[in-house]
């Protein structure tokens, strides 16, 4: 697909480039008849329902590029593949919202309304790069420190759970820490995070 | 029979209760599941969110160390991990250099030789010899079974079932006695991993779901993943304060439901660890009638 | 002794700027057996065309070589020209100066010596060129039209006008195909039935046309002119010298429940039946899979109740041969069913249908005698949404193209519910609008602002049942992809039109090819859109791809105007660039040892055995012979053979190898 060239940013390639090049998927493959958004979920929760994000990443103009990793829909998708099943012309748009996602921290870019959003991912790994498995306490006090509002959220479930031998107190771990260790050390190199 | 076996981080933790009923079912199957040693989590959702080869490191290390214990066939019940085990193996099968780039990675080395199947799949090979189905007490309910997001999409990926209308969990309970509903809400996302981060978005999908599934009468709502139990379970209080109305209908896993159906007890089972308590309400002849589901049938041209 | 005259063209710059023509000429007047050499700026005009006739006569030339384009663009003209001054065409041939030469290369004297070797190799071969004549084959003036739609109708009317005869194969009950169980058609709205079946009566009582219903084809073999069909004409089960068409024995028939084809699955039959009320023939056909009499032994009522005892109870499927000269293939095309669509519901909802079913919903002689109603509880739908390329378009799906008519027809059944129902409502989910034909657009736009069709631009994620009603869920993507979700009372989905199941059978039969959809292919897409590359067999309608009802006319008239021109010379003639088995005198009769691996190959069965005999009648050999009416000079056998005993005319081995030597 022709980008206009007088409009692009020289030190920076489209966003369209960037996701072929990691994921594969042409965006011009869209034709832009809306099917994701029909069948997304959430599309109405979220600022850009899919196909019109789609069409931004189409146009191949910075501040469109910037508007789609800005927004807060790429945080809001579940993944949960009901596009793509869906998707007439076989678009792999779950791949190019993780693409999206990668891309928006690397830049700096993400939503405000995200941030707890991320902080859960962020918790999530946090347990996994030091015990190799999830320790959901754990990652729960991790969580809640990024985000002090939800302090006192589940604070009434928790303890059901843990009567109902749900939520263990102890952490399980792989024994081979250290190689869990070197492969996050190793891949955050690799993609620069 | 035999399968290595991934229970992942829910099945330890808060999916106890999917991991207790499923080794409970094995054993009065007589079907070996033989852990994989040293596993490590998936990653799950945030991997794939936050990193690529994150995504794609973890479910490699797991497989490679399943190849390297000589096990061909992994069995992983939860769904979230059943997907990234799964999408990581077709990805990496699929790209030389990035299946290369990943073990340099991860120090192992991947083949690919190790298959990964879903909860549903075994127990179809389980009980491929009706022989195996010793059927003590018919689970004589009328069941919602709600097969979520992952266990049939990407469909070119797990090429299992159907994507739309799903049936592999519904002929699979029909066997031991209960009757599957015909219900459009089978395949939709319950709100996954935004549970604690977008408790009101889970609210929103999970109740439509629940909501779907008790107005066609179904008694019980039957799931195959952790991540949709703990959604339309543990976040039942949320979902009623949402709503404004109160939902009494019980989410169970396949595997207990099957177990109950051969005569295994409820704790046996997990029952009780769940916060939905489990009960069926008394048959009466005022039972709402559901629409029963049909086989898949053709159109009339 | 040669004399070959060689002619040089400039083509205006086209060959002069890269070319040095005058040397090229030069060089060509001091090659052995060159009488004749000359440079000209356009041989392809008159004056140029004149040199070559001159210099036929005045120098008796015995071969010609024009140095200019591609045979492709001018070997007929050169060939005429020659024809004219008396020298046999054949022996005018083109070496090809231009798009093997000038306009591949740059300007250089590489150049011009590469344009004095093409001259050179065109010149050997010439020397050896023999004067070949046409071919001349008989024509059997008589057309086999398969398929009794409106392609097919229109095509045996045409033909059978002219003065021709025609044969009209359908292999259902009745003419009239898919544009009888329309209601109205686009874009004036006018009544399908009424505006078809005067034509359908014409072909019936049309004295040169010979209709076969119930009929399907058999076999195909011969060629152009010269082929030989056989039909199988199905057991009716009825007599139809005796049959008057009263209808008594469908009305007396007990196996009243049958699903009927004609109304799309929406409608009941009855197993002795005559499709719908105006068939041509006006006479039923007995459904041996429904009749009870086949399926138990029983009944036999219909026999009872005929007062012309026309029932035939054991009658067989009848073999009809004939010979045809020329053959249409108006086959006609078919719809997806709603069961294609997982996230429409897999077909099990009753108020999702076709566009074919609204279609019979909304003709006066449907199951609902046209009052738009639910088929599931005949309720009038209070709100209806249409779902545009449904299954076109759609490469997920393996249906690629468009569809080309379900825009026009999709803005037709919204006006036409709104018509019988002011204050329904319509919705149309589209992703463009197609309606380029005239009056197309202002008919779209007469549903929009004057029927108040609303059109939301976006497509439909899924649809399911709900409390009674059918939950929509589209988007609009003018509204930046806005999900927008509708209670709808029915769903018409425009399904994609494919080609006939069988169609692939039938291409096969006739040795046609088709494209991975089935369907057939034209021999050129922009300029013999009614041909294939079969001579002899011609396309119409949506056989060949999806298409309106006025454009399958104009191309039914197309491919009978073709069948006609066909038929219009007492013989038919036919390129003599064909392959020859070669003949010896005796004792050795011809080289070929009668392997037969040719016979095997030939892609066009032109391979015959001849049976060589001496004067008593006792057999010597067996040998190869190539029909020379049926060989397209395709080279297949002349490779394979392996005592070179095979040669083409005009391309013979000793030729081409001349021209690889000169080089």
């Amino acid at each position: 697909m022709e980008k206009c060239e007088k409009h692009s940013h020289s030190a920076r390639e489209a966003l369209a480039e960037l996701i072929e090049q990691s994921t594969g998927q042409s965006v011009a493959k869209c034709y832009q008849c809306a099917k994701c958004s029909a069948g997304c979920p959430l599309a109405e929760d979220m600022d850009i329902p899919p196909s019109r994000l789609l069409h931004m990443v189409q146009l191949g103009l910075p501040e469109f590029d910037e508007k789609a990793l800005k927004s807060l829909t790429i945080w809001l998708c579940l993944a949960c593949e009901t596009c793509s099943a869906r998707c007439p012309k076989e678009v792999e748009i779950p791949k190019i919202m993780d693409f999206l996602r990668q891309e928006s921290l690397r830049r700096g870019l993400a939503h405000a309304q995200a941030k707890n959003i991320i902080s859960f991912h962020r918790a999530f790994l946090d347990s996994i790069q030091y015990l190799g498995r999830l320790f959901e306490p754990g990652m729960i006090a991790d969580y809640k420190a990024r985000n002090p509002r939800s302090a006192m959220q589940d604070v009434l479930t928790a303890p059901r759970l843990f009567l109902k031998g749900k939520l263990s107190p102890f952490p399980h771990a792989v024994k081979d820490r250290k190689h869990i260790a070197r492969i996050f050390e190793r891949a955050a190199k690799k993609e620069k995070r | 029979m035999k399968f290595g076996y991934y229970p992942g981080c829910s099945l330890s933790g808060t999916a106890r209760e999917f991991d207790e009923s499923l080794k409970a079912l094995a054993s009065a199957v007589d079907l070996q599941l033989e852990e994989i040693p040293d596993w490590n989590c998936c990653g799950s959702t945030a991997a794939h969110n936050l990193s690529h080869l994150l995504s794609l490191a973890l479910p490699a290390r797991v497989l490679a160390l399943a190849e390297q214990h000589g096990l061909n066939e992994i069995l992983a019940p939860c769904s979230a991990c059943y997907s990234r085990l799964i999408n990581a193996r077709h990805q990496l099968m699929a790209d030389e250099e990035l299946r290369k780039e990943v073990n340099d990675l991860i120090e192992m080395n991947f083949t690919g030789s190790a298959k990964v199947l879903n909860v549903l799949e075994a127990l179809f090979k389980v009980f491929a010899d009706e022989s195996t189905v010793k059927v003590v007490k018919p689970f004589d309910h009328k069941v919602a079974c709600y097969s979520g997001c992952l266990l049939v999409r990407p469909a070119k990926v797990v090429n299992f079932d159907r994507p739309e209308d799903p049936q592999a969990m519904d002929d699979l309970i029909r066997k031991f006695g209960a009757t599957p509903i015909d219900w459009p809400h089978k395949v939709e996302c319950c709100g996954a991993g935004l549970t604690m981060a977008r408790t009101d978005l889970v609210c929103k999908l999970s109740q439509k779901i629940i909501e779907s599934a008790e107005k066609r009468g179904a008694e019980a709502i039957v799931v195959a993943c952790p991540m949709c139990h703990a959604n339309l379970d543990m976040r039942r209080a949320d979902i009623e304060a949402f709503a404004g109305k109160k939902y009494s209908i019980p989410v169970i896993y396949i595997t207990q439901a099957i177990g109950l159906a051969m005569g295994l007890g409820e704790k046996q089972l997990g029952l009780n660890r769940h916060l939905v308590p489990v009960v069926f309400p008394e048959k009466t002849k005022a039972a709402p009638a559901a629409p029963e589901a049909q086989p898949a049938q053709k159109a009339e041209e | 002794m040669s004399r070959i005259g060689v002619f040089i063209c400039h083509c205006g710059e086209n060959i002069a700027s890269t070319v040095d023509v005058a040397k090229v000429a030069e060089a060509a007047a001091k090659m052995p057996g060159v009488a004749h050499a000359v440079d000209y700026k356009y041989m392809c005009s008159d004056p140029g065309q004149s040199l070559i006739k001159d210099a036929i006569k005045e120098k008796k030339l015995t071969g010609v070589v024009v140095a200019a384009c591609s045979p492709h663009m001018h070997e007929p003209t050169f060939r005429s020209a020659a024809a004219v001054a008396g020298l046999n065409p054949f022996l005018c041939e083109m070496a090809n100066i231009r798009e093997h030469c000038s306009w591949v290369h740059e300007k250089s004297e590489l150049t011009t010596e590469k344009a004095i070797e093409l001259v050179r190799v065109m010149v050997e071969k010439v020397k050896r060129n023999k004067p070949l004549h046409p071919i001349k084959v008989p024509i059997t003036k008589t057309a086999l039209v398969i398929g009794g739609g409106i392609g097919g109708i229109q095509a045996g009317l045409d033909i059978a006008n002219a003065g021709h005869k025609v044969i009209l194969v359908e292999k259902s009950p009745s003419i009239g195909g898919h544009m009888a169980q329309l209601s109205e058609t686009f874009p004036t709205l006018d009544c399908s039935q009424c505006i078809l079946t005067p034509r359908m009566v014409e072909v019936a009582r049309h004295p040169n046309i010979t209709l076969y219903t119930y009929s399907e084809v058999e076999s195909i073999s011969g060629f152009i002119g010269n082929f030989k069909v056989k039909i199988r004409k199905k057991a009716r089960g009825v007599d139809e010298k005796l049959c008057t068409g009263c209808g008594v024995c469908a009305q007396k028939c007990p196996r009243k429940k049958v699903l009927s084809e004609f109304d799309a699955g929406l409608g009941l039959r009855t197993a002795i039946y005559v499709p719908f009320p105006q068939a041509v023939p006006n006479m039923p056909v007995i459904d041996r899979k429904e009749c009870t009499y086949y399926i138990k032994g029983k009944c036999k009522v219909c026999e009872k109740f005929c007062e012309k005892k026309a029932i035939r109870l054991d009658q067989q499927d009848e073999i009809i041969e004939a010979d045809v000269g020329a053959i249409v293939a108006a086959t006609g095309f078919d719809v997806k069913g709603t069961d294609f669509f997982p996230e429409y519901g897999y077909g099990k909802y009753q108020d999702v249908i076709t566009g074919l079913q609204f279609e019979r919903l909304a003709s006066a002689s449907g199951p609902t005698l046209g009052a738009i109603k639910r088929p599931s509880d005949g309720k009038t739908p209070e709100t209806i949404v249409f779902i545009a390329c449904a299954g076109s378009r759609d490469p997920a799906k393996g249906i690629e193209y468009c569809s080309k008519i379900c825009c026009m027809y999709t803005a037709k059944h919204a006006m036409l519910y709104k018509h019988k129902n002011h204050g329904g409502k319509a919705c149309v989910f589209y992703m463009d609008i197609r309606a380029g034909g005239k009056m197309y657009e202002e008919f779209v736009r007469r549903a929009i602002e004057e029927d108040g069709v609303n059109y939301i631009r976006g497509r439909v994620s899924r649809v399911y049942e709900e409390d009674g009603k059918l939950i929509v869920k589209g988007a609009d993507s003018l509204l930046g992809g806005q999900p927008i979700e509708i209670k709808a009372d029915m769903v018409v989905l425009a399904t994609a039109m494919v080609a006939n199941a069988d169609a692939e059978e039938l291409a096969q039969k006739l040795k046609v090819s088709y494209d991975a959809y089935h369907f057939l292919s034209e021999a050129h897409p922009k300029l013999r859109p009614v041909e294939t590359n079969t001579a002899g067999i011609f396309l119409a309608g949506a056989v060949q791809a999806p298409k309106d009802i006025p454009e399958t006319v104009a191309q039914a008239s197309a491919a009978a105007a073709k069948v006609c021109g066909l038929f219009s010379s007492a013989e038919l003639s036919r390129d003599p660039v064909i392959a020859v088995v070669n003949r010896l005198p005796p004792p050795v009769f011809s080289t070929c040892t009668g392997c037969f691996l040719c016979e095997k190959a030939c892609p066009y069965q032109a391979i015959e055995r001849e049976e060589i005999r001496d004067k008593k009648g006792n057999l010597l050999k067996v040998v190869a012979r190539i029909n020379p009416g049926l060989c397209q000079g395709c080279g297949t056998c002349v490779a394979l053979c392996r005592v070179k005993a095979i040669d083409i005319q005009g391309f013979t081995n000793e030729q081409v190898l001349a021209e690889v030597l000169a080089l």
